[in-house]
């Protein structure tokens, strides 16, 4: 078990530079979970953590060892790919004894650690099946095993999820999640999804185009989001965001001229509204003009648009609603549950 | 496509059947003329149904020094000659070409593509535009008349360069990654995860090779002047020849037969790898 440490990384493609200083520190056990857009980078930063991508500048350690020139199977790391990659030609049993065998280890020590992880995994009977003859969620399995097999210092997995089907997605995060927590072993989750980010991590890492926008636990992430990528990355509806102004005398006026308390600043501000956190007040400033309900059972989302503007706008209220469009609802929001953001950076007030 | 017209059905059968006589009348002439004695094979009409000569001549062809009144080694040996070129083409082949495939796409080296588009010149200097400086050069190694000269000249191969080039490339980056986690150096992972997975492949250039090796007729008649050396394939040409006398047809058709089987037996007995080999895309 070893903790994990990032500093200041960068890469480079050619001249065009893809990540632009990435730092962090992950504890000894931790899951984290490093989120972000298509592109933004993510798999990249995991590849020069495991050591298959070179570190163009900056340092990565494992516990206090520098691994940055140290080839991926010296880094005591282990990882799981989207696709699997397990080895075709071999059965499940020689894919996860294989890099046993190639450090030497031996052979009773090897059976005893497959099939320890094929027990955990529930994988036994499969042990001598061809990858081939498995279906996706067991192939996951057998990846999975084959990173257990190794009792590595950090697990490092690239969207090991996405090509299961939704149901089997849900069930496999738990048991990843269980898994981890039952080794102990530090990990580093690689994913698109905010859902599982969410649901899987002790804390995440959000990366937007090769920046971190925040890296903290998931609650902090949706309480107090630092910039405007990751308020609208994370939750779901997504944040309402609409422009305002603040006022001399403390107050924001929106769009719509409605102006409402609890200005942080002068000059222009984007308010964020968690669909949410909007309560219905007939008395309410912030008011709506319904065009489509989704009923979702539990609760309602109700779209529409600031009234009197053009502004889409989402609030979910719980419990089921029948309301038809064109009417305008009130809304009331608590003022620690308004986000404000710099118009021009996007940084949080 | 199904379709159920007894015309149709007829129809297809009568081209099949026209396409199978096309291609085993020969054959079948090759076999009578082979069970016959060399009498009657000098006689018209050509007989058109076996005799019962066919062990007889099998064993003075195979065993014996061949057509009488030369001195030209038996014809089992020269299949072995035979034999020892179209392996040896084969396996060379096969061997040079799937490293220098694992090279140019595993390895970033100086001069990568250079060295890929020498390679791929040479598909434009098969060995009978070269004859004359090839011929040359292995004269002056001392390579005339020994299987090494037989062989080395042909073993050079663009298109199986090519072909393997092809197949790893379609082998996922992440096979070679998970392989460099697992431990795995460039050596053992060529040959515990790039030879397994080729395996289909090389069965099916072996066949092809192996074929191609056989059938060499201009680089064997050129650099063997040793009878000892000659391969059936030339062997055959020089019988019709060699003799003073009418050609003994007999023999010949037979050398000819035996000069067929073992391709046939190759393909037979590789048959099911390479089909795999030229249509499966499972990797
Ligand atoms: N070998 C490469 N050469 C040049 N650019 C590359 C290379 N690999 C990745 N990139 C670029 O680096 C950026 C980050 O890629 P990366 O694969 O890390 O994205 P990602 O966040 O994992 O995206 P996804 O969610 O789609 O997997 C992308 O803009 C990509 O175009
Ligand atoms: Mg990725």
């Amino acid at each position: 078990m070893a903790s994990l440490t990032l500093k200041d990384l960068y890469k480079s493609y050619g001249n065009t530079e893809v990540l632009h200083g990435i730092s962090g520190e992950i504890q000894d056990g931790e899951f984290v979970v490093i989120v972000g857009p298509s592109g933004c980078g993510k798999s990249t930063l995991l590849r020069m953590i495991a050591g298959l991508e070179i570190i163009s500048a900056g340092e990565v350690y494992i516990g206090d060892r520098k691994v940055n020139d140290l080839e991926p199977a010296d880094r005591d790391i282990a990882m799981v790919f989207q696709n699997y990659a397990l080895y075709p030609h071999m059965s499940v049993r020689q894919n996860m004894a294989y890099g046993l065998k190639i450090r030497g280890i031996s052979k009773k020590e090897i059976n005893r650690r497959v099939e320890e992880a094929a027990d955990i995994l529930e994988i036994r009977e499969y042990l001598d099946r061809k990858p081939r003859q498995l279906s996706g969620g067991q192939r996951q399995r057998v990846a999975m095993g084959r990173a257990i097999v190794r009792e590595p210092e950090v697990f490092l997995f690239d969207e090991p999820l996405s090509n299961l089907d939704a149901k089997l997605r849900v069930q496999m995060r738990l048991e990843i999640r269980k898994l981890q927590q039952r080794l102990g072993v530090t990990a580093v989750y690689v994913t698109h999804d905010q859902v599982e980010a969410m649901t899987l991590g002790d804390r995440l890492m959000v990366l937007n185009a090769g920046y971190v926008e925040q890296f903290g636990t998931p609650l902090e992430l949706y309480e107090r989001p630092a910039s405007l990528f990751v308020a609208g990355f994370i939750g779901s509806p997504a944040m309402n965001f609409l422009e305002a102004k603040g006022q001399p005398d403390g107050m924001l006026q929106l769009e719509n001229g409605v102006v409402i308390s609890g200005a942080k600043s002068e000059g222009p501000v984007t308010l964020g509204m968690r669909p949410e956190h909007l309560i219905e007040d007939t008395e309410g400033p912030i008011r709506i003009e319904v065009s489509v309900l989704e009923q979702l059972g539990a609760n309602t989302l109700i779209h529409g648009t600031l009234e009197g503007t053009e502004r889409e706008m989402v609030a979910s209220l719980p419990g089921i609603h029948q309301l038809e469009p064109g009417r305008v609802l009130g809304f009331l929001i608590r003022p620690d549950e308004l986000h404000q953001f710099d118009s021009k950076t996007g940084k949080r007030l | 496509m199904v379709e159920h017209r007894p015309i149709l059905t007829v129809l297809t059968h009568l081209v099949m059947l026209t396409g199978i006589l096309l291609i085993a009348f020969p054959i079948w002439i090759t076999f009578v003329a082979a069970s016959h004695d060399a009498i009657r094979m000098t006689q018209v009409p050509l007989p058109l149904w076996p005799g019962d000569q066919f062990w007889h001549n099998m064993k003075i062809t195979l065993l014996g020094s061949g057509l009488r009144g030369t001195e030209t080694t038996p014809v089992w040996w020269m299949m072995f000659n035979s034999l020892v070129m179209a392996l040896s083409i084969a396996f060379g082949k096969i061997a040079i070409s799937i490293i220098s495939a694992f090279a140019i796409v595993y390895f970033r080296f100086p001069f990568r593509m250079g060295f890929f588009w020498l390679i791929f010149i040479t598909l434009m200097l098969p060995v009978e535009v070269r004859i004359l400086p090839t011929f040359e050069v292995v004269a002056n190694l001392g390579l005339l008349n020994s299987y090494a000269g037989l062989s080395l000249p042909l073993i050079a191969s663009a298109t199986a360069t090519f072909m393997f080039r092809q197949v790893f490339l379609t082998i996922p980056d992440e096979m070679l990654e998970s392989a460099r986690i697992d431990g795995a150096g460039p050596m053992r992972f060529f040959w515990d995860i790039l030879l397994p997975l080729s395996r289909t492949n090389i069965a099916a250039l072996f066949v092809i090779l192996f074929i191609y090796g056989w059938n060499q007729y201009l680089w064997p008649l050129l650099i063997t002047t040793d009878a000892d050396m000659t391969t059936v394939v030339v062997s055959l040409k020089q019988m019709l020849t060699a003799a003073e006398a009418t050609p003994e047809w007999n023999i010949i058709m037979m050398t000819a037969l035996l000069a067929m089987l073992p391709p046939i037996l190759v393909v037979v007995f590789m048959q099911k790898l390479f089909v795999k080999g030229l249509t499966e895309t499972d990797k």
